[in-house]
């Protein structure tokens, strides 16, 4: 009894998220003209499912206290290279995506490297190696062009069963096979204790070094995933700033959203998935209600403030005016 | 204690120096301590104990000598190598996450599990059964850190260091934020663990604790172990003797006599705030220097930030030249009206901009009262900052040179700057001498009682009982937040000063006087 309630009142943030989503997916399905049929949810899950994987991405780094500005050029550029190695026999298809993983772990790899070892902040470290990796997205793909093994990437954005979204399954997967087992890991714990209080984590003997290594890393392969799943919805490579520059923006507000705290050490990227939907949802309701989808950024603006200040009624509880400033 | 000399000591530190740049803070001390036994550490500020534990649980590391856990001789280049020895430290300042649940704290240094996954039931069982150790059944190991009040996430603490199975459990004032029933909770469990055969080492500045609880006591003062003995070897007074009689090393400014008291400026009554602040009521007069002593965290930092405006939900009452003030924030303690400056203790984040420039840094404060319009009046500025660079005699190549390229004492006379442009004549300082020079430090003492003479009243905060003595017409000692002695005139001994910093009655007084 007492452990619902608590999990309730820890989880409160991804909790509301839910509710939140669940209310504009029902009000979009019933505003619909065809209501939920299963192109009408593939469609929607395909978009929603690629920004939830960068939200989850943004998420891990921002646990530790950090931020990865890069997330949306790890995406692009895992894009290209897929655009160019997922290709030929289902055996080279595999080898392509095992490669595309490879090619993300390494850049977030990198960012981790540099924020741990060099010292650097994680916000200019990440600005600049994004900068880098779009470089080498533009590099593999000057013009937009290249393409992909075509059945699978089919069987990626339709359906399985005929009933339920593939990229549904696919982040299904991600959460169960990765994102829960590191939750539950040393290293995972080690994320949360630094981005909640690192000079105490340092004092309890937490290896705060490799938990923020993982995370950058865990950072780069959920962009990789991400980048896939682009790859196999526009069936092709695209190295697009704007779009990177978009993707992370989205990836940000998506944390938020679900709970996420900007400082550090609370929140899941369970949380961020649900905040990635409200995001995309924003989007199929105007297109409901016959409103310009130009006044999508308004509504995305109005969610995000609404989501920061239910974060902020910690600040009243503050009896010592300089610990504001902490 | 004849018998630790015959056989090789559980733990034994030779020679060991730790010095931060020119400050020594440990001078070859030479330490042992036994299974079996709780070891007590006793010392004024800065006597050396908290860089004696840190040491010892590898925060830092000695600038020279030797350490030997039953004859080994060992090094600690982290706070894991020492816990790896069986060496656990509970630490002043709570070292547990806020934002992870209780359990996730107590075994955070080492969860359950296997092949790095956390074993999340087998985790929840251990910190029960640890919590259930030191009589904390009630607390949900569920529960996030942050949630609890203060006096149970030290019980959290306690437990998570119990979890880690130390052979030398090291407590820094570990029972200053508890309830009675906890502390009593924690004795027991302390006696246990000494039945166990563990190694206690007890910090403290209660008296009544460490006869209750310790077997032993060491007492230590400027960097330098003066002498270890046995609980009851000694009366407190030889204790407080032992920790004192520094060499006097500053000149101060003569103590004016004041024939008739003072006309009060600074009205304060039953001030109290949160845990830290209870009751406090002190005045300060036109021309006085009001000392405050007593051990660091004893309420003294909060007490100045509320006189500031800085803390809410203070209660009480501030007069300022008997007019009710209520003062709202700096903003308000500053203007023309209450005319207080603060010198903070953190020169580097609370006192200065430290990119900034020397100029702007000075004007800072008082930008608002030289701006004329909507542009700052920069030869009226200009002139004013001369003649504070001149006042205080500030060293500085350029005004436009960023204030991080000046010493320490310079970048401290900045501060002090800044705020007599306010005009302030009410000044509170907190620890304003810590980390400079001896000059700059005589000229500040000088400063202060020019300041004092033309009619300001300062509330001095400092760490330095030295300067307590020197410095200040009067003096209030907190203890726990509250005053617990005024000391006047020839009473502001170091005796005096710290035997009523550790709570104990002033007996000795008349005898003293008497010889």
């Amino acid at each position: 009894m007492k452990d619902t309630r608590l999990w309730l009142a820890q989880n409160y943030g991804p909790l509301l998220a839910f509710i939140v989503f669940a209310l504009m997916f029902y009000t979009f399905i019933a505003r619909h003209p065809v209501g939920l049929t299963v192109p009408v949810a593939t469609t929607a899950a395909n978009k929603a499912v690629l920004l939830a994987l960068i939200g989850m991405a943004q998420t891990v780094p921002v646990l530790t206290g950090g931020l990865d500005l890069s997330v949306g050029f790890m995406v692009v550029m895992t894009n290209t290279v897929a655009s160019v190695i997922v290709v030929g026999s289902p055996l080279q298809t595999a080898l392509g995506v095992i490669g595309v993983l490879a090619v993300g772990m390494t850049a977030g790899f990198i960012n981790g490297a540099i924020v741990v070892y060099g010292r650097l902040q994680p916000i200019i470290t990440t600005l600049a190696t994004g900068a880098v990796y779009f470089g080498i997205a533009l590099f593999i793909r000057p013009i937009p062009g290249g393409t992909v093994n075509y059945d699978f990437a089919d069987f990626m954005t339709f359906t399985v069963f005929e009933t339920i979204p593939t990229t549904l399954v696919l982040l299904l997967i991600v959460v169960v096979f990765i994102w829960i087992p590191f939750r539950r890991s040393t290293l995972g714990r080690g994320c949360y204790a630094a981005g909640s209080a690192e000079g105490a984590a340092y004092l309890s003997g937490v290896n705060i070094d490799r938990s923020k290594l993982a995370a950058y890393t865990m950072s780069g392969l959920l962009c990789a995933i991400a980048g896939l799943v682009l790859t196999f919805i526009t069936g092709s490579g695209e190295a697009s700033g704007p779009q990177g520059a978009t993707f992370t923006l989205a990836s940000i507000a998506a944390v938020v959203i679900g709970g996420t705290s900007l400082y550090g050490g609370t929140g899941t990227a369970i949380g961020s998935i649900f905040g990635a939907f409200i995001l995309r949802t924003i989007d199929d309701l105007l297109f409901v209600f016959d409103l310009p989808p130009l006044w999508q950024p308004l509504f995305q603006g109005v969610v995000l403030l609404t989501a920061v200040s239910l974060g902020a009624f910690a600040v009243i509880r503050i009896r010592n005016r300089l610990d504001l400033f902490q | 204690m004849a018998e630790a000399s015959t056989k090789t000591p559980f733990w034994r530190m030779e020679r060991v120096s730790k010095h931060y740049g020119g400050v020594i803070a440990l001078d070859g001390v030479d330490f042992q301590c036994e299974r079996g036994e709780i070891h007590a550490v006793l010392g004024e500020n800065g006597a050396g104990k908290s860089t004696l534990i840190k040491i010892m649980a590898g925060v830092v590391q000695p600038t020279s000598g030797q350490m030997f856990l039953e004859g080994q001789p060992v090094t600690f280049p982290t706070p894991v190598a020492a816990t790896d020895h069986g060496i656990v430290c509970i630490f002043q300042e709570l070292s547990l996450m806020p934002d992870l649940s209780v359990a996730d704290n107590i075994c955070i240094t080492s969860p359950p599990g296997r092949w790095g996954f956390i074993d999340h039931k087998a985790q929840k069982r251990r910190a029960e059964e640890l919590l259930a150790r030191v009589g904390c059944a009630d607390v949900h190991p569920g529960e996030l850190v942050k949630n609890l009040p203060l006096s149970r996430r030290q019980m959290v603490e306690i437990a998570k260091a119990l979890g880690r199975e130390p052979k030398l459990l090291i407590l820094d004032e570990a029972t200053s934020a508890l309830t009675s029933a906890d502390v009593e909770e924690v004795y027991k469990i302390l006696a246990r663990l000494r039945e166990q055969n563990l190694s206690i080492l007890y910090i403290s500045h209660r008296m009544h604790e460490i006869e209750q609880l310790a077997d032993n006591c060491s007492v230590f003062r400027n960097g330098r172990h003066v002498e270890t003995f046995d609980k009851g070897t000694r009366t407190d007074d030889e204790i407080v003797q032992l920790m004192i009689g520094r060499e006097y090393s500053q000149v101060y400014p003569p103590k004016p006599k004041h024939a008739v008291a003072p006309q009060p400026r600074l009205e304060v009554k039953n001030l109290s705030w949160e845990d830290s602040l209870h009751d406090v009521s002190l005045t300060v007069g036109k021309g006085e220097i009001v000392g405050i002593g007593g051990l660091d965290g004893q309420g003294q930092r909060e007490l100045l930030l509320a006189l500031f405006g800085v803390l809410r939900g203070t209660s009480g009452s501030i007069a300022i030249d008997g007019q009710p003030a209520s003062i709202g924030s700096p903003g308000t303690a500053k203007s023309a009206k209450y005319r207080i400056a603060l010198i903070p203790e953190d020169r580097k984040s609370e006192g200065l901009m430290l990119p900034m420039s020397v100029r702007d840094n000075i004007s800072m404060a008082s930008i608002s009262s030289l701006t004329k319009g909507l542009v700052v009046d920069r030869a009226a500025e200009d002139q004013k900052i001369d003649e504070m660079v001149r006042k205080l005699s500030i060293k500085v190549g350029d005004l436009n040179d960023a204030v991080a390229t000046l010493s320490g004492g310079n970048q401290q006379k900045v501060v002090i700057a800044k705020w007599l442009m306010t005009d302030a004549n009410t000044i509170l300082l907190n620890d304003p001498t810590r980390g400079i020079d001896v000059g700059t430090k005589q000229e500040i003492y000088q400063l202060l009682r020019d300041l004092a003479d033309a009619g300001a009243a300062i509330l001095y905060y400092t760490t330095d009982y030295d300067e307590l003595i020197g410095c200040c017409d009067r003096v209030y000692i907190l203890y726990d937040g509250r005053i617990i002695r005024e000391l006047d005139g020839d009473d502001i001994t170091e005796h005096n000063i710290v035997a009523s910093s550790l709570n104990l009655p002033l007996e000795q007084r008349e005898e003293r006087a008497g010889q």
